[in-house]
């Protein structure tokens, strides 16, 4: 929604200017590079090879849980601290701090789920160059290298990972700014930071200069110190007209890190690009910096809404991960000795024994806090998952409704309008569960308030739709329009909740109402007020059907730098640059909070967020942002959500049809056929765009587009299932091949198909005009199966399909059990209780597996053993269901009514065994030409054990 | 009035629900579901024996097995709904907690609480109905009187238009007339200008001449530095800017080649010299130095009017630099036409001072020229008649080719204009022209778009105006907006709305759209189940 219209009187001048350079592009000029990013600019232009770091060995100190180390600076002799942790689950964590700052550097809170537990490390070798700690199991070791400090991840002969390896460790130290013109500014430690505020904020204080000058004492401290080079944006930083005070001057961080063997890297979200990620020399460097990029450009490095440091590293033998715990601005070079050589020259390598193994290098570099760095030693892909997730968590798991299809515009005008849409839903048979309201909703875009005239009965509207079952989702974000008579503004204000400027007032900066202020949600008691206005008697025309979208939480400040918050603003004792890319997590985690007390702790909570970090997954769902009505952008969603579900994010979608501009209609309906098969499957539109509900194209692509719909809604159980395994183990809902492929590298670079869980692959057709897709059907003695023909196909394989516009090529793989409900109806709470078809896929061995789970869709009541999760099982001609957790007690009105089992022979009979021992013979259908055997209305509870046999 | 009616439809209604039939099934396709017999798809794909109909398990294609229950996705059930219209909903609503049928049929297993609302809508319905049929009727009488109107005005417009075509023959007989008056007048007063102004002229050259005289005698005097009556190589020397070739320097070959070829020359011989030098000569006093330029009269006016003309576009640059203003993009009916430069220019030269001014015309040329004058007047006078009649003409063959519908019933909306008010704004529909919208409180109007077409259906085209064209949006088409017709009594704007951005929806209630009402009996839709 990063835009403007007419009607935005207020802001209109201002973004006037930003705008009107250019209509439908980024203007690239509003955002920094990295050469414009003064810390960038200064770390990126150190060498490697010359790190002046040395351990100091006889500073070590092991403990149970941990080594400390010394490191020190051989130029300037500043030390620092390094730790070294073992965590559980095989990951190695390095901290690394300035051993005695200034004042406290910024260490990121409330991301992780807790302190990891620790295993102990053990010391193998020292000697004077080094030490050899083992890594407990799997024959691990880190190797501490003295001079230059470097750290070495050996498994084995294998080394794993190196850091500091290129010798790009910096970090600078917190320091005093010394005299330079004007500002002479020396003080006693205790008052330095005083003084520079005061001296930044006014003219320089002569009186208390004299006095400075008369102290000896203090100068001969000073004295002490070695001379800094002060270079340019150290103290202070101007981009475009904005400038940045830097009070604290110059405490960037970077370190770099060497993967020898790997050639794929991934992760790093959120840019706009390529699953597997490119290298940066000869260009910017991928940045991290949650930003409201106005109709962003793809397949470059620039920032977008969201940041999560954590990338992932792989080859046919290994995945491993680093996790960067940063919040500030951080920006990410990737260099590989293999890019740019083709096949050819590396099979050339192969042949004369070239000793240059693969290898990939990356350096993360911060604007400030610590390194403080998880690094994940796989081995699998799903490994990294769960140690991951054992640090920041899983995905929150949804209320079921949330991953069916939601209908979003900018904006359904008044209540007239939403009814009738959602009439036009019921008319045209495409079901829908949830329908949004955009900031036209609000009085004035005061978030928590209607429209007087245009929503002047909430509850009314409210309760047409749950007399649908159907929900609504309305905006909250977290710019509060300064208004003396609205109520949220004046307790935020009186409750100083406020994020302060550098000067100590109230910040202020423009967004949707004009001037607003913006809460700072990195204090727990600002949280949890912000949590308390969601409950019903505060959220005046709020009802248990009504969640909540949270957008511009980046924050967008429309006349701020990059169209974000000035980083010398304050939240406490931690100025913004510390907390940037952390602010729009904590406005997600206090929604959905507000959205879990507000139902006394019942109710799961569904929240939407534009703006991420690390952790994020914990609280509901994120969308790829404004995108545009173009089909480079409906291809780039897949890439975009494989990227998020690699870094824990699981709940991803893309505007369907694309924010900003109108679709083709061909565009529209194979948008439809991608979103119905991505985790979060919601259409939006811009403002000035015209309307496109999904009947208004003609009857036929209706009709397609309902098809899309329906497929979604047939496949709910399976979303669901999956969900709830992202929930307990961390692993991505939607996943790139390799994860499920991890040796084959011909699944390495794919990102125009992708697997749901790892039964489904979906290769969506996402070209204009197409005839036909070529997707890779991976896995060398597997078969797949056409959903839709039940046609059989070897794995290992680029199959050509024929399309037309009815066409979304989905396969099942062999040996996988999948659970649909076929009876589709207007939203999913009306199929709670409709019985279930299982598609049985048989591999080669002729068995199959999956799994069912069942809850009431919408409460916690899951974290009380209420459900029903079962292991399906077919082997030796006998489909059976197995209790997976017997303590967990649910029951289901659900029931079996189809099973279809591809790629059967025929038997001569079959006959059901359910739990009270009753034996009873099942009709069947077979069709011998596909090879599928369809068992008649068997009738077993969905819930309870039963096996069928085939004879 | 409609209670015997309403008695018999109820009793109907009852027994049709106790047909026996499967549930679901319209008594129209009972016959289909013969208890006790295999059912055969009503796509005749496949047989099945008659318990697997509403067994809850789809076994035809079709979903023709299962009308009762919600097992088949392309299913429809059927609602008797008793009291109320009979329907067909989609089979996936049955049982799904939510009441669709009126009369509660198809929730029969879902525990949801739905209560038999189909007597109540049934009256709801009829008392609407009737409402409308007696809306209908009125309009519809309206609507007559609008044809006749329609009629009588076109009768009456067609009347005008023969009489306007007739004064226009006669006025262009009189434009033809006054023509050669004219310019049977302006021949002699053309002469007698020439004559007067040919006198002034030879005046003009008489006295242009005696001045030359003058000056070149002062000039004379000036050059003659040593006073010995006769002017020098030498003494011309020092007028450097009478170098012929314009090189810088004026040589002594060039000065004599000035006097002739002769080192010096005498007053007399200095005429002939004279003519070579005026136009270079500048004097030594410096009052003097300007020497009269002639500069056609003609070219000193074209240069005014080239400033005048450019001067014009420029007016509206400001209005393009209005960028903010989007609503204002509204076209200017002057924008183009600039306005014409004035047409009467100062005859008076003021800068002919030495020349004097002409002198009034003779008496006779005056009379001449007044004459001229009127005639003049007088056929400009009819011609402006003449297209003024050429106007009217224009417009009511416009009037009279407009589709106002198949019996003109629309005619009557031309040239008038319907307001409605809202919280923000007033609304301005004027059929047939334009559409508008004007902020309540202060701001200028916007169009909403002109004039485009019918466009309603195939079978209802005079239901829905489209108006389109309208003032451009930011990022976006330019306004249009849809007329949706309906019958009422009165001619009014009922709603206007914006269900997409720039496309705007407005309803309109007029007698023109009435038709005639059907008697309620064939209105109802029961019937078919009777």
């Amino acid at each position: 929604m990063a835009t403007f219209t007419e009607r935005m009187a207020p802001v209109l001048a201002f973004w006037l200017v930003l705008c009107l350079s250019g209509t439908w592009a980024v203007d690239r000029g509003n955002f920094k590079t990295c050469d414009q990013s003064a810390f960038c600019k200064r770390q990126r232009a150190l060498k490697p090879g010359e790190s002046p770091y040395r351990a100091l060995l006889e500073t070590m100190e092991l403990t149970n849980t941990r080594l400390t180390l010394q490191l020190i600076n051989d130029n300037n002799k500043v030390r620092l601290l390094l730790e070294l942790y073992r965590l559980q689950g095989n990951i190695t964590r390095v901290k690394i701090n300035e051993l005695k700052p200034l004042k406290p550097r910024y260490e990121v809170p409330d991301v992780l789920i807790r302190e990891p537990p620790t295993e102990p490390l053990s010391l193998l070798s020292q000697d004077d160059n080094g030490v050899v700690l083992s890594l407990g199991a799997e024959s691990q070791r880190v190797i501490v290298s003295a001079r230059p400090f470097r750290l070495d991840i050996m498994e084995g002969r294998d080394v794993l990972m190196s850091l500091n390896s290129r010798g790009l460790l910096a970090f600078e130290h917190l320091r005093m700014r010394k005299d330079t013109f004007s500002y002479k500014v020396t003080s006693t430690v205790a008052s330095v930071w005083d003084n520079i505020k005061r001296v930044f904020s006014s003219q320089a204080d002569p009186e208390a200069e004299k006095k400075e000058e008369g102290d000896p004492e203090n100068q001969a401290e000073t004295g002490k110190e070695e001379e800094e080079k002060v270079e340019d944006g150290m103290w202070e930083e101007t981009f475009k007209s904005h400038s940045d005070s830097k009070p604290h001057g110059p405490s960037a961080i970077s370190l770099d890190f060497s993967l020898p063997g790997v050639e794929h890297v991934y992760g790093i979200p959120e840019h706009a690009d390529t699953l597997r990620l490119k290298t940066t020399d000869n260009g910017d460097p991928y940045r991290l910096y949650n930003l409201d990029v106005f109709q962003y450009e793809l397949y470059n490095p620039m920032a977008l809404y969201g940041a999560v440091p954590v990338m992932l590293a792989h080859n046919a033998k290994r995945t491993t991960g680093i996790f960067w715990l940063n919040a500030a601005e951080t920006w990410v070079d990737i260099s590989s000795n293999t890019a740019g050589k083709t096949v050819f020259g590396k099979m050339l390598d192969y042949v004369q024994g070239s000793s240059e193994t693969p290898q990939t290098d990356v350096r993360w570099i911060s604007e400030s806090g610590i390194i403080d760095v998880f690094i994940m030693l796989g081995p699998t892909p799903k490994d990294v998952f769960s140690q991951y997730a054992s640090l920041t968590g899983t995905q929150a798991f949804p209320p079921l409704a949330a991953l069916a299809y939601h209908q979003c515009r900018w904006n359904y005008n008044d209540q007239e309008d939403v009814q009738s849409v959602d009439a036009g839903f019921d008319e045209h048979d495409i079901p829908y569960d949830f329908i949004w309201l955009d900031i036209e909703h609000t009085d004035g875009k005061r978030y928590f308030t209607w429209d007087p005239h245009k929503f002047a009965t909430p509850k009314e509207m409210l309760q047409g739709i749950m007399d649908k079952k159907r929900k609504m989702v309305a905006i909250v974000d977290p710019h509060i329009k300064v208004d003396s008579n609205y109520k949220i503004h004046n307790e935020i204000r009186s409750r100083g909740f406020y994020i302060k400027n550098k000067d100590g007032g109230d910040y202020e900066g423009w967004c949707w109402p004009g001037s607003a202020g913006y809460p700072d949600f990195t204090r727990p008691d600002m949280r949890a007020w912000w949590a308390s206005m969601f409950a019903y008697d505060q959220y005046e025309g709020s009802m248990e059907n009504l969640y909540t979208w949270n957008d511009m939480n980046e924050p967008s400040v429309f006349n701020g730098p990059e169209v974000t918050m000035h980083k010398d603003a304050t939240h406490g004792a931690w100025e913004h640059r510390d907390v940037h890319n952390l602010y729009g997590l904590y406005v997600q985690m206090a929604t959905a909070d507000g959205q879990i007390q507000r139902s006394g702790g019942v109710e799961r909570p569904f929240v939407l967020t534009r703006a991420f970090f690390a952790g994020s997954q914990r609280y509901g769902a994120v969308w790829t942002g404004d995108n545009a009505a173009e089909w480079d952008h409906l291809k780039i969603s897949i890439p975009m959500c494989l990227s998020l579900g690699l870094v824990g994010i699981s709940f991803c979608g893309a505007d369907v049809g694309g924010f900003f501009k109108s679709p083709s209609t061909e565009l529209l309906v194979r948008w439809y056929q991608t979103g119905a098969y991505q985790p979060f499957f919601r259409a939006h539109a811009h403002l000035d765009t015209p309307r496109r509900e999904p009947w208004l194209f003609g009857p036929e692509n209706t009709a397609l587009i309902r098809d899309a719909v329906r497929q979604r809604y047939t496949l709910l159980p399976y979303w669901y299932q999956q969900f709830y395994l992202a929930y307990h183990t961390g692993q991505p809902v939607m996943r790139p091949l390799w994860v499920e492929y991890p040796q084959d590298p011909a699944t390495f670079a794919l990102d125009d198909e992708f697997l749901i869980g790892r039964d489904l692959l979906v290769h969506p057709v996402t070209e204009e005009g197409a005839r036909g897709v070529t997707a890779y059907l991976p896995g060398k003695d597997e078969v797949w199966f056409d959903v839709n023909t039940f046609q059989k196909h070897n794995g290992a394989q680029n199959l050509y399909i024929p399309v037309t516009m009815s066409s979304i090529p989905v396969f099942q793989r062999g040996g996988s059990i999948i659970p649909r409900k076929l009876r589709v109806r207007r939203s999913s709470s009306c199929m709670e209780h409709d019985p279930y078809t299982l598609y049985v896929a048989l591999n080669p061995q002729r068995t199959a597996e999956g799994e069912i789970y069942i809850d009431d869709g919408h409460t916690f009541n899951y974290e009380k053993q209420e459900f029903i999760h079962r292991r399906l099982m077919f082997a030796n001609n006998v489909l059976s269901s197995v209790n997976l957790n017997p303590e967990a007690r649910f029951t289901t009105r659900s029931w079996i009514e189809r099973v279809v089992i591809l790629g059967a022979s025929k038997p001569s009979k079959v006959t059901l065994k359910t739990a009270d021992g009753q034996e009873s013979t099942v009709d069947f259908d077979f069709d011998a030409s596909m090879s599928v055997l369809t068992l008649r209305k068997p009738g077993m509870n969905a819930g309870e054990d039963w096996t069928v046999k085939l004879q | 009035m409609y209670c015997p009616y309403l008695l018999l439809l109820l009793s109907l209604g009852v027994s049709a629900v106790e047909v026996q039939r499967p549930r679901g099934v319209p008594l129209s396709k009972r016959q289909f579901y013969e208890e006790g017999k295999p059912f055969t798809c009503l796509d005749g794909s496949r047989t099945i024996p008659f318990d697997r109909v509403n067994d809850d398990y789809c076994d035809c294609q079709d979903g023709s097995d299962e009308p009762g229950t919600a097992a088949c996705p392309n299913g429809s059930f059927h609602c008797t709904n008793a009291g109320f219209r009979p329907a067909f909903i989609p089979s996936s609503r049955i049982n799904d907690g939510i009441c669709d049928c009126c009369d509660t049929t198809d929730e029969y297993n879902s525990g949801a609480a739905c209560q038999n609302t189909c007597r109540e809508l049934g009256r709801k319905e009829r008392e609407s109905l009737q409402k409308m049929a007696e809306i209908a009727k009125e309009g519809f009488m309206l609507k007559q009187q609008l044809i006749q109107e329609a009629k009588r005005g076109l009768e009456e417009k067609k009347g005008k238009l023969a009489e306007v075509q007739t004064s226009k023959k006669d006025l262009e007989d009189k434009v033809e007339a006054l023509r050669s008056v004219k310019e049977a007048a302006e021949q002699p007063e053309k002469e007698a200008k020439e004559r007067h102004l040919k006198a002034w002229e030879d005046q003009k050259a008489v006295i242009r001449k005696e001045k030359d005289m003058a000056k070149m005698a002062a000039v004379f005097l000036e050059l003659d530095a040593d006073a010995d009556g006769s002017v020098s190589v030498a003494e011309l020397l020092l007028h450097s800017e009478l170098d012929q070739d314009s090189d810088g320097t004026f040589t002594e070959t060039e000065a004599q080649g000035l006097l002739g070829g002769v080192d010096k020359v005498d007053t007399v011989a200095f005429e002939a010299v004279w003519s070579n030098i005026k136009d270079k000569y500048i004097s030594e006093a410096k009052a003097d130095t300007t020497a009269p330029v002639e500069t056609p009269q003609e070219e000193t006016r074209e240069s005014v009017s080239d400033t005048d003309s450019e001067q014009y576009p420029e007016d509206d640059i400001p209005e393009d630099e209005e960028e903010e203003d989007e609503d204002d993009e509204d076209e200017d009916p002057d924008d183009g036409e600039y306005k014409s430069p004035p047409t009467t220019r100062t005859q008076e030269k003021k800068d002919d001072e030495d020349e004097g001014t002409m002198p009034p015309y003779d008496q006779e040329t005056q009379n001449l020229i007044d004459t001229a004058q009127k005639a003049r007047n007088e056929f400009d006078e009819a011609e402006r008649a003449l297209r003024e009649v050429d106007d009217q003409i224009r417009n009511i063959e416009k009037e009279i080719s407009f589709d106002f519908g198949p019996s003109a019933e629309f005619g009557y909306l031309y040239n008038q204009c319907y307001e409605l008010t809202t919280s923000e704004y007033i609304y301005r529909l004027c059929p047939f022209s334009r559409v508008s919208q004007k902020p309540k409180y202060g701001g200028s109007e916007t169009s909403l778009g002109t004039w485009g077409k019918w466009a309603g259906p195939d079978d209802n085209v005079y239901s829905v105006m489209k108006y389109e064209h309208g003032t451009g949006c930011w990022q976006g088409p330019n306004r249009s907006t849809t007329v949706k017709l309906t019958c009422g009594k009165e001619t009014v704007v009922t709603s206007t709305s914006e269900p997409s951005r720039c496309e705007y929806l407005m309803e309109f209630t007029t007698p023109a759209v009435c038709q005639e009402p059907p008697s309620l009996d064939s209105m109802h839709p029961d019937h078919e189940e009777l």
